[in-house]
C-alpha cells in the first residue's frame, strides 16, 4: 500500500513551497512532494533580486512600494494585498539573510540593493535601489537557502513525485494522489490541509523563459475540480529573452544602467517612458520593443534589438542622464564590475550566442516569463471560490501558480520573488493553524480511481497524434494570437485552433508502456495540462475588451475602469469553461493615467 | 548540418544489458545537445528517458557525459562538441534508465557535511541583518554558484572507486558556510571532512574543476578546505 499520512501536504518545491513547508513543519506533520528535486525548481532562475524598502543605499518607502505595485499592476491587483506584502518585504528579507542568505553588500555590511523596473522614488519619480540582490543570481540562493533550511529542519521531502489530482471529500481537500516517477507508482497522500506550489505554465508559449517543468499543473488539476481560476488573461512578457531562445536576461542588466537599441542606432525608451526610460515596467518595455520591430526598427529589420551594457556606452548613457552613486558621486562602471555584477548573463550571451557583453551588444526579444492569474487566494494563502473570497476548506495555494492578486495586470520585477517568500510562510502557517484545529476527514472511496484511469488511458493510448506535434503547434499559436498584441479576430482563431488541438490530443499516442520513468507519459499528462489552461488564457482574453498591464487589445487600446476594473474568474462546468468576475480591492489608490 | 548522436540505452524493464543506439538528425550547430534528445524522444523515440528542466544551465538536472566528458546537455553546442556526439550517464552512479541515474548517494553526501547555515548566537539587538563586509562576502562568492548537478562527483576517480566518498560536489557546499563569516559549525564541518570519507581522499586529479558548468574552481576550494584543517584558520 503506497498510503500516506501527513497533517499538511504541499504540493511542489521551489520558493513558495519550500517556504510554505518550512512554516507549516514548525507546528505540523508535513510533507512536501516536487516533480523535480527541490534545488531544480524554477525559482532558481531567477536573477535580478526581491524587493523590500530596506532604504539601505537611500530614502525608501514602504508606501512607495505599495504604490508601485498597485501602478504597476495597472490597478488590477488587490490593494489590501498588495500593502500587506509590502509591509512584510523588509522582515521577510531579514529572516532570509538570518537563514544564511548571501546578499550582496553594501560598504557598510548591510544587504545590497539595486535599481529595477517600475521602482521608483515616489516623490521626485526617479528610480530608487530596492531589489536586494546576491549577484545575477538571487533565485538561486533563495531556493538552495530554503532548501537548506528545509533539510536541517527535518522536513519530509517525497522528491520526483508527480501530484496528478487533488482529492475533495465533503466540500473539503483531504489529499492529492501523486506518481512515483522511479517506479510508476501511485501514491495517496491522506491530509487534513493541501497547499499547492506548483509554478506558472509558461511552457504554453513558443518563446518562454522558463523550465520544461512549467506546465501549469496546479492550475489545470483545480481547473478540472470545477473549482475558479482567476485572470488568466494576464501574462508577462518579460522585455528581454535571449534572441530565439527566450532565456532571461535580467532587468538588472538595465538597473545597473544599460539600454536599449534599435536598428537605427537609437536608444529608444525616452519616446515611450521619459522619465524612467529603460526601467519603466516590463508591460510597457516589451511594448516598446515590438512596436519599434513592427515599424522597421528592428535590428537589421528583423524581429530583435539589441541590449547594450558595454561600459561605454554605460557611462555615456549615466553622464547624459546625470545618474549619480548614493554618495552624490558620478555613476561610472569598469568592464569588470559588469562581470562581476552579472556573471550569469555574461556566461548565458558567451555560451548561447557567442557575444561577450562587456564588448558586444546582445540580441533580444520579449520573452513568455509570467503567469500573474492563477489559484484565487487571499493574503493567507486560502483558496477563494468565488465573488465573495468564500475560502474552500483545507485548501492553500501560493507562488506562481496562486493570484492574490499582488500583480494585477502586470508584475513589478522583483516582486514575484517577495510574493512566493511572504505568501509561501503564510500559507504553512494557515494551513498549519487549520490543520491543528480539525480532525482528518475520510478519504473518497477508492481515491485513486481517477487518476489511474486518467493515466492507464494514456499510458496505453494507442492514438497516432503526436504530442511533441500538439505542442509546437499550441505554443505557435499562443504565442503569435495570444501573445503582448491581441485582437478579437487573432484570438477567435487561436481558440478555434486550441479546441482543434484538445481533440487531437484525445487521439494522442505514448509508445512507451513501461512503469519506470516513463517521461514520455509525462510528458503527455502535462501537454493536456496546458491544452486546458492554454483555452482558459485565450477565451479570458477574448472576453476581456480593453487593454491593461499585460493584456494589450489593438482593437481596445484603452483601459476601461468603468467597465473593467474587475477580475476575471473561469470554471469548468461540463466541459464549457463559464465567466464571472469579481472586484478588485481598492483602499486609498484610485486608478490613475499610468506614465513611467 | 547533420550530426550522429550515439546514445547509452538501457531499459531495465525490457533489457538485459545496456546498448547504444545512433540516430543521424539534421541540426543547426547552435543546438544544445538537450535539444537534440528532445528531438529523438519527440520524433523518433519517445521511450528515451533523461531529465531537464530550465535548459539553460541553472537547475542542474541534465549533466551527462557528452563525448566523454562532464557537461550539461543545455550549456553544450554542437558547435562545441561536432558532428559526432556520443551522450551517457554519469559514472559511478547506478543507471535507472536510459541517461537517468540513481543520485541518491549523491544528495547523502551532501546532506551529511551539514548542509545549511548554522548560527545560534543572538541575531543582532536591531533585528536587522547580521553585518558582512564586501570582502568577508567575496570569501565564498565561488562556491555559492554550485547548483548541484554532480558533473564534478561523478567525474572524480576516489567517487568511481566509493560511491561513500563524500566528493567534490559536498566539499564545494561545506566551503561555501566553512569561509561564511556569519556561520559557527566550520569546526564541526571541519572534522566530518577530516574522516575516512572526507578530504583526504582527493587527490588532486582537478577531473572536478574541468567538469564544472559553473566554472567553480573545486580543486582549489578543497585545497583551502586542506589548508583550514592544518592551520587551523579560516582566512
Amino acid at each position: 500500500m503506497n498510503a500516506h499520512q501527513f497533517d499538511v501536504i504541499v504540493v511542489g518545491a521551489g520558493g513558495a513551497g519550500l517556504m510554505a513547508g518550512l512554516y507549516a513543519s514548525r507546528t505540523a506533520k508535513t510533507a512536501v512532494i516536487s516533480k523535480l528535486y527541490p534545488t531544480r525548481s524554477h525559482t532558481g532562475a531567477a536573477q535580478g533580486g526581491i524587493s523590500a524598502a530596506l532604504g539601505n543605499l537611500e530614502e525608501d518607502r514602504i508606501e512607495w512600494h505599495t504604490y508601485d505595485s498597485i501602478k504597476g499592476s495597472d490597478y488590477l491587483g488587490d490593494q489590501d494585498a498588495i500593502q500587506f506584502m509590502c509591509e512584510e518585504a523588509p522582515q521577510a528579507i531579514l529572516e532570509l539573510e538570518h537563514m544564511g542568505l548571501p546578499f550582496d553588500r553594501t560598504p557598510e555590511g548591510r544587504i545590497s540593493q539595486r535599481f529595477f523596473g517600475g521602482h521608483t522614488n515616489n516623490e521626485t519619480g526617479k528610480p530608487v535601489r530596492r531589489a536586494c540582490h546576491a549577484a545575477d543570481r538571487t533565485g538561486h540562493m533563495i531556493l538552495q537557502t530554503l532548501y537548506q533550511q528545509c533539510l536541517k529542519n527535518k522536513v519530509n521531502f517525497f522528491d520526483e513525485y508527480q501530484a496528478i489530482d487533488l482529492l475533495i471529500e465533503n466540500g473539503r481537500a483531504v489529499g492529492v494522489v501523486a506518481i512515483e516517477l522511479a517506479t510508476g507508482e501511485l501514491h495517496t497522500f491522506h491530509a487534513k490541509a493541501v497547499i499547492f506550489a506548483t509554478g506558472g505554465h509558461g511552457r504554453i508559449f513558443e518563446v518562454t523563459s522558463n523550465a520544461y517543468a512549467y506546465t501549469g499543473d496546479g492550475a489545470a488539476m483545480l481547473l478540472r475540480k470545477g473549482l475558479p481560476l482567476e485572470d488568466m488573461e494576464f501574462f508577462q512578457f518579460h522585455p528581454t529573452g535571449i534572441y530565439k531562445l527566450g532565456i532571461l536576461i535580467t532587468e538588472g542588466v538595465r538597473g545597473d544602467g544599460g539600454v536599449l537599441i534599435n536598428g537605427k542606432g537609437e536608444r529608444f525608451m525616452p519616446k515611450y517612458a521619459p522619465t524612467v526610460k529603460d526601467l519603466a515596467s516590463r508591460d510597457v518595455v516589451s511594448r516598446a520593443i515590438y512596436t519599434e520591430i513592427r515599424e522597421g526598427r528592428g535590428i537589421n529589420g528583423s524581429n530583435y534589438v539589441y541590449l547594450d551594457v558595454r561600459p561605454e556606452t554605460v557611462n555615456r548613457i549615466a553622464e547624459l542622464d546625470g545618474r549619480t552613486n548614493p554618495d552624490g558621486s558620478k555613476y561610472t562602471v569598469t568592464g569588470e564590475q559588469i562581470l562581476q555584477k552579472l556573471p550569469d548573463i555574461i556566461d548565458f550571451c558567451r555560451v548561447y550566442l557567442g557575444v561577450d557583453p562587456v564588448t558586444q551588444m546582445m540580441p533580444i526579444q520579449p520573452t513568455a516569463h509570467y503567469t500573474m492569474g492563477g489559484i484565487p487566494t487571499n493574503k493567507y494563502g486560502e483558496v477563494v471560490i468565488d465573488d465573495k473570497q468564500t475560502p474552500f476548506p483545507g485548501l492553500y495555494a501560493a507562488g506562481e501558480c496562486a493570484c492574490v492578486s499582488v500583480h494585477g495586470g502586470n508584475r513589478l520585477g522583483t516582486n514575484s520573488l517577495l510574493d512566493l517568500v511572504v505568501f509561501g510562510k503564510h500559507a504553512g502557517l494557515r494551513a498549519a493553524e487549520y490543520a491543528n484545529g480539525v480532525e482528518f476527514e475520510s478519504l473518497p472511496k477508492q481515491p485513486e480511481a481517477a487518476a489511474r484511469s486518467q493515466f492507464d488511458a494514456l499510458r496505453h493510448a494507442t492514438g497516432k497524434e503526436n504530442v511533441y506535434d500538439i505542442s509546437t503547434e499550441m505554443k505557435k499559436i499562443m504565442f503569435d494570437l495570444v501573445g503582448i498584441y491581441r485582437t478579437e479576430k487573432d484570438m477567435l482563431v487561436a481558440i478555434e485552433k486550441v479546441r482543434e488541438l484538445k481533440q487531437r490530443y484525445a487521439n494522442v499516442k505514448v509508445t512507451d508502456t513501461g512503469k519506470i520513468f516513463n517521461t514520455e507519459l509525462i510528458n503527455a499528462w502535462e501537454l493536456g495540462n496546458m491544452l486546458e489552461l492554454a483555452e482558459v488564457i485565450a477565451v479570458s482574453a477574448l472576453n476581456r475588451k480593453e487593454s491593461r498591464g499585460g493584456h494589450s487589445r489593438e482593437d481596445y487600446p484603452n483601459r476601461d475602469d468603468k467597465e473593467w476594473m474587475k477580475h476575471t474568474l473561469v470554471v469548468k462546468q461540463a466541459d464549457e469553461l463559464k465567466i464571472s468576475y469579481k472586484p478588485v480591492t481598492v483602499t486609498k489608490y484610485q486608478p490613475k493615467v499610468r506614465v513611467y | 548540418m547533420q550530426v550522429t548522436l550515439k546514445i547509452f540505452r538501457f531499459n531495465p524493464e525490457v533489457d538485459k544489458k545496456w546498448h547504444y543506439e545512433t540516430y543521424t538528425l539534421d541540426a543547426p550547430e547552435t543546438d544544445r545537445i538537450l535539444d537534440l534528445l528532445e528531438k529523438v524522444k519527440g520524433h523518433v523515440d519517445g521511450t528515451l528517458s533523461f531529465r531537464r528542466s530550465c535548459a539553460h544551465g541553472v537547475c542542474g538536472s541534465d549533466a551527462l557525459r557528452i563525448n566523454g566528458r562532464n557537461q550539461l546537455a543545455c550549456k553544450t553546442l554542437v558547435r562545441d562538441t561536432g558532428a559526432k556526439i556520443t551522450v551517457e550517464p554519469l559514472l559511478g552512479l547506478k543507471v535507472i534508465k536510459d541517461l537517468i541515474v540513481d543520485m541518491k548517494p549523491f544528495f547523502d553526501n551532501y546532506k551529511t557535511v551539514l548542509p545549511y547555515f548554522i548560527n545560534d548566537s543572538p541575531l543582532p539587538a536591531d533585528g536587522k541583518e547580521r553585518l558582512q563586509t564586501i570582502e568577508q562576502r567575496a570569501r565564498f562568492d565561488e562556491t555559492t554558484k554550485c547548483v548541484l548537478c554532480a558533473a564534478c562527483t561523478t567525474s572524480c576517480p576516489s567517487f568511481w572507486g566509493s560511491e561513500t566518498y563524500l566528493g567534490p560536489a559536498a566539499f564545494v557546499t561545506a566551503h561555501r558556510f566553512i569561509f561564511d563569516s556569519r556561520d559557527e559549525a566550520a569546526s564541526e564541518r571541519l572534522h566530518i571532512l577530516s574522516e575516512t570519507n572526507g578530504v583526504a581522499r582527493c587527490h588532486t586529479v582537478y577531473n572536478c574543476t574541468m567538469a564544472c558548468p559553473r566554472e567553480i574552481q573545486i580543486t582549489k576550494a578543497i585545497g583551502e578546505i586542506k589548508l583550514a584543517m592544518i592551520t587551523g584558520k579560516l582566512d
